[in-house]
C-alpha cells in the first residue's frame, strides 16, 4: 500500500526493500485517489477547451465565436430546464443560444449563428461517437506499485427519451460540476451555504454577488429533484429495489422537511430582495434594480421547483402501496422459478465484460427461439433487385381536400357600420358623452346604426377591465347610469354616461409580471 | 389447461393400437409445420386446434410428431391450447439464430455482442420480475422499451454506487477492454440519440432493446400492445417456456461454470433463493412484508 520502510527491521514487510525505494510522485492508489479525482474533474473541463481548439478546423471563419462560453451557456440552459419528467427540448436549446452567438458576432448571418450553436451542441453530446460521450486517459498507481493507465468514460449533455417517442436533453452530475464549480460536496450542505451566503449579500447591498449565489442555489436544487426522480422511477419499476423500510422513508421525510424550510427561508429572501428592489433609488444604482428584479424572478422559480418536489414527494407513499398490492400479494405460484434478475442479470452486471458475454450468449442462443430459413427461388430474387425502392414516406399519408361551403354572411352590421360606430364611439377621456346624443347622432347617419350603439353602450356599462389589464391596453370605453332617463323614440332605460378611461399601462405590467 | 371432454380420440386408440398410416405422418408434420408459426395462435386455426387434441389424446400420435420435430433439429417445450405446439431450435440446427445474423455488428464489436445478449436476457428478467412469475402459467408479464432500458439502467447505478462505496477506481486499464466491467460498458452507452430521419439510434439503449423486443415479437414471444415510453407488450406463453425451459437454464448453468454463482447443492439452481436474491439488491432492502 505504502512506500516500503526503509528501516530494516520490521519483518513482516510486503516488499524485501534492500534499499530506499526511489521517489515517487503519489505512492499507492489510496494517496492517488484524490489525484484521480481532480484529474477526471479535471477531463470534464477538456471538451470546453477542445471547442475553441477546433473551431479553426471549421469550415469558414468562426474565430470570432467564444465557442466554450456558448458551451456553459448551453449547458446552464439545458440544466435550467430539467424538470421531473422531461428535459431540455434540441431546438429550445439552440434557440436560447442564438442571443448570445449573435452577440459574438453581431454582422454575421442568423444562418451562421444558428450552424454556430448548433456545432456546439452536437458537440457536447458528442454525436460523432457510438456511446455519444467523451473519454479522458489518466494514470494511476495500482496496488502493486505499477503504473496503469485508465480510460475515464463521461458524458456533458445526454439524451434521454421523452413522452410521445421525443427526444430531450439532460445534463450530466459531471456537468453540473462543471458548470457549479463545486466537485464532490454534499448537494444539502452546499445548498444552505449558498443561501446563508445570498442573504448576507443582499442584505450588505451586494447584489451582483447575490445573484450569483442564488443561480448557484437553483442548480443545486435541480441536482436534488434529479436524485429524488431516480429514486421515484425506481420504485414504480420494483417495490424489491428500493429500501422502502429506512432508506426512501428517510429520504422522503428528509427532503419534505428540506422543501419546507427551503420554502420558509425563500420566501424570507423574496420578500428582502424585493423590498431591495424597491427601495433601491433609481437614479443612483439603476442596475441595482434591475438586478435585484432578476433576483426575484431566479428565487420564485427556487420556490416553483420545490413545490414541485413536495407534490412528488406526496405522490410517492401512494405509489408504493399500490405497486406493493401489484407486486407482492398476488396468489404465490405452486412452483417456484428462476429468479431472472436476481440469479441471472445482477451477478453478470458485476463481472468483466467479457466473461458477462459468455453468459449472454447462452441466453441468446437458447432463449431467441427459431428462425425458418428462407428458401430464395432465382425469379423471386431477380424480380425483388429489379423492383425500386419504394419512396420512404417523409410526410405521411396525403390530407384529403377539404370540401369547404361557403357560410352565407348573417350578422347583423355590417363592417362600414362597426367602423361608423367606433369612430362614435371613440371620446376624448375628458369629454364623456349621454348615450341620448350618441344615439341621435348615430340616427342621422344610418337607420340601423342606433342599435349598434345602443349595444355597444350597454356592453360598456360592465368593462371587460380584466382582460384589459391582462393585454395590457391603454384605453377601455366605460357607460355609467347616473339616474337620468333616456328620451328617445326607439329605446328606453337610463340615459347612460359614456367615456373612455385611461389605463396606465406601465404600472399594469409592473404588476401583472409581479404577480406572475 | 382444460379438459375437453370424450373426444373420438381414446376410442380411436382402443380400437388400432399403433396402426399409423402415411396420412398420420402427414398430420404429425403438419402439426410441426404449425408449430414452426409462432405468431399463429392455435385458437384461430380449427385445423391446428384439431391436431393439438389428436396430440394430446393419442399417444402413438404424439410420438410421431415429436419423432418429426427432432428429426427436423427442433426442441418440443409444450404442446398445448394454450401456448400451440412450443418448438424451439436445438443447437446447430437449421431453425437456430445465430448472434452474427441477428445483429451484424455483434460479429467484430464485443461490446456490441454483449449489449445485444443483455437486452435479451434484460427484456426477460423485466418481464418475469419474481420466480413465481416466470413459475406460474397464468401469469402474462408487461414491457416497455424504456422500461428495460432504465431497469438496467438503475441495476448498473447501484453497481457503481456500490463501487464508490468501497471506494474502487472501475476505470478499466486502457489496453484490456475485456476486463472492464460489464455495467460500466451499459452505462457508457447513451440511452438514446437524434438522428437525421427521426428513427431510433440503432446503437443506443434503447435501440438494441427495440431491436430485441421487435425481434421477440417476430418469434411470437411478445404482442405489442401500445406505443408509449417506446412501445409497450406483453408475454406469451411460449415466452415463459422458452425463458423458464431453455434461455434461463442456459444461462444460469454459464454462470455456474464462470464460478460465480456458489452451488449449494446439484439440484436446486431452479429454486428461488430468496436470502440471494436479496442480497443481489441493494444493501439491507428489506421491505415490510418480506420481515
Amino acid at each position: 500500500m505504502s512506500v516500503p520502510a526503509p528501516n530494516l527491521s520490521v519483518v513482516s514487510s510486503a516488499v524485501p526493500a534492500p534499499r530506499p525505494a526511489p521517489a515517487r510522485p503519489a505512492p499507492g492508489p489510496a494517496a492517488d485517489e484524490g489525484l484521480a479525482r481532480r484529474l477526471r474533474a479535471l477531463a470534464c473541463t477538456a471538451p470546453l477547451h477542445d471547442l475553441d481548439a477546433r473551431k479553426a478546423n471549421l469550415s469558414g471563419e468562426y474565430g470570432i465565436y467564444a465557442m466554450a462560453e456558448i458551451a456553459l451557456a448551453a449547458i446552464d440552459a439545458v440544466t435550467l430546464q430539467m424538470d421531473f419528467d422531461t428535459g431540455a427540448d434540441h431546438e429550445d436549446v439552440v434557440a436560447r443560444l442564438l442571443p448570445r452567438v449573435a452577440a459574438q458576432a453581431p454582422r454575421r448571418e442568423a444562418a451562421e449563428h444558428e450552424r454556430v450553436a448548433r456545432w456546439v451542441l452536437e458537440n457536447l453530446v458528442n454525436v460523432g461517437s457510438v456511446d455519444r460521450g467523451f473519454r479522458a486517459v489518466y494514470g494511476t498507481f495500482a496496488p502493486d506499485g505499477s503504473y496503469v493507465r485508465r480510460d475515464y468514460d463521461f458524458k456533458l449533455l445526454e439524451e434521454v427519451p421523452g413522452p410521445g417517442g421525443r427526444i430531450y436533453l439532460r445534463t450530466t452530475d459531471e456537468a453540473v460540476n462543471v458548470l457549479v464549480g463545486a466537485l464532490d460536496t454534499d448537494v444539502t450542505s452546499a445548498q444552505i451555504a449558498a443561501e446563508v451566503k445570498l442573504e448576507v449579500l443582499v442584505s450588505r447591498g451586494r447584489l451582483a454577488d447575490a445573484q450569483l449565489a442564488a443561480e448557484q442555489a437553483r442548480y443545486r436544487t435541480v441536482q436534488y429533484a434529479e436524485t429524488l426522480r431516480r429514486t421515484l422511477e425506481a420504485t414504480r419499476r420494483d417495490v424489491r429495489a428500493v429500501d422502502w423500510l429506512h432508506t426512501v422513508p428517510d429520504l422522503i421525510a428528509e427532503a419534505l422537511d428540506h422543501v419546507a424550510d427551503r420554502y420558509r427561508h425563500e420566501n424570507a429572501i423574496l420578500t428582502n430582495i424585493r423590498r431591495a428592489r424597491d427601495e433601491t433609488a433609481e437614479d443612483r444604482h439603476p442596475d441595482h434594480k434591475l438586478r435585484a428584479a432578476e433576483l426575484v424572478d431566479i428565487v420564485k422559480d427556487c420556490i416553483r421547483r420545490h413545490t414541485q418536489l413536495q407534490s412528488r414527494l406526496l405522490e410517492a407513499g401512494p405509489l408504493f402501496r399500490a405497486e406493493q398490492d401489484r407486486q407482492a400479494f398476488a396468489p404465490p405460484a405452486a412452483r417456484a422459478g428462476l429468479d431472472l434478475y436476481g440469479q441471472l442479470l445482477a451477478p453478470l452486471l458485476g463481472e468483466p465484460v467479457e466473461r458477462a458475454t459468455r453468459v449472454t450468449d447462452a441466453f441468446f442462443a437458447d432463449g431467441a427461439g427459431l428462425r425458418t430459413p428462407p428458401a430464395v427461388r432465382l425469379g423471386d430474387l431477380t424480380e425483388l433487385l429489379l423492383t425500386p425502392p419504394a419512396p420512404r414516406e417523409h410526410l405521411g399519408a396525403e390530407l384529403p381536400e377539404p370540401d369547404l361551403v361557403a357560410t352565407p354572411d348573417d350578422s347583423r352590421f355590417s363592417e362600414e357600420q362597426f367602423a361608423a360606430a367606433t369612430e362614435l364611439l371613440t371620446l376624448p377621456p375628458d369629454a364623456p358623452r349621454r348615450l341620448s346624443g350618441l344615439l341621435a347622432q348615430a340616427r342621422a347617419r344610418d337607420r340601423e346604426l342606433p342599435y349598434l350603439v345602443a349595444l355597444l353602450a350597454v356592453h360598456a356599462a360592465s368593462p371587460p377591465v380584466g382582460t384589459a389589464y391582462r393585454q395590457g391596453e391603454r384605453q377601455l370605453l366605460f357607460a355609467v347610469d347616473d339616474g337620468t332617463e333616456l328620451q328617445d323614440p326607439e329605446f328606453g332605460g337610463a340615459d347612460l354616461v359614456v367615456g373612455t378611461a385611461e389605463l396606465d399601462a406601465a404600472a399594469m405590467a409592473a404588476a401583472r409580471s409581479e404577480a406572475g | 389447461m382444460q379438459d375437453f371432454g370424450t373426444g373420438p380420440g381414446p376410442q380411436h386408440t382402443e380400437e388400432r393400437p399403433a396402426a399409423l398410416t402415411p396420412a398420420d405422418a402427414a398430420d404429425a408434420a403438419r402439426l410441426v409445420s404449425f408449430g414452426l408459426q409462432p405468431k399463429l395462435p392455435p385458437a384461430r386455426d380449427a385445423d391446428y386446434a384439431d391436431l393439438l387434441r389428436r396430440y394430446r389424446d393419442q399417444p402413438p400420435f404424439a410420438r410421431l410428431a415429436d419423432a418429426v420435430a427432432t428429426g427436423l433439429g427442433l426442441v418440443v417445450l409444450e404442446v398445448s391450447t394454450r401456448a400451440g405446439m412450443a418448438l424451439t431450435a436445438a443447437e446447430d440446427s437449421v431453425f437456430a439464430v445465430r448472434m452474427g445474423d441477428y445483429a451484424r455488428r455483434t460479429a467484430t464489436d464485443a461490446t456490441d455482442r454483449f449489449l445485444h445478449g443483455l437486452a435479451h436476457l434484460a427484456v426477460a428478467a423485466l418481464a418475469f420480475p419474481r420466480p413465481e412469475d416466470l413459475a406460474d402459467d397464468g401469469y402474462i408479464g408487461r414491457l416497455s422499451v424504456n422500461g428495460v432500458d432504465a431497469f438496467v439502467r438503475q441495476a448498473c447505478r447501484r453497481l457503481e454506487e456500490r463501487a464508490a462505496e468501497r471506494g474502487e477506481n472501475t476505470d478499466p486499464a486502457s489496453d484490456t477492454p475485456g476486463l472492464e466491467a460489464a455495467w460500466r460498458v451499459y452505462a457508457r452507452r447513451s440511452a438514446t440519440g437524434a438522428t437525421k430521419d427521426a428513427r431510433r439510434l440503432a446503437g443506443s439503449t434503447t435501440g438494441i432493446v427495440a431491436k430485441a423486443v421487435a425481434f421477440l415479437v417476430d418469434s411470437g414471444f411478445l404482442q405489442r400492445t401500445g406505443d408509449e415510453a417506446g412501445g409497450t407488450f406483453r408475454t406469451t406463453a411460449r415466452y415463459q417456456l422458452q425463458v423458464r425451459d431453455m434461455a434461463g437454464s442456459a444461462a444460469l448453468a454459464e454462470l455456474l461454470e464462470l464460478g460465480i454463482v456458489p452451488v449449494s447443492d446439484g439440484s436446486a439452481t431452479l429454486l428461488p433463493a430468496p436470502d440471494d436474491a436479496e442480497a443481489e439488491l441493494v444493501e439491507g432492502a428489506g421491505l415490510p412484508f418480506h420481515t
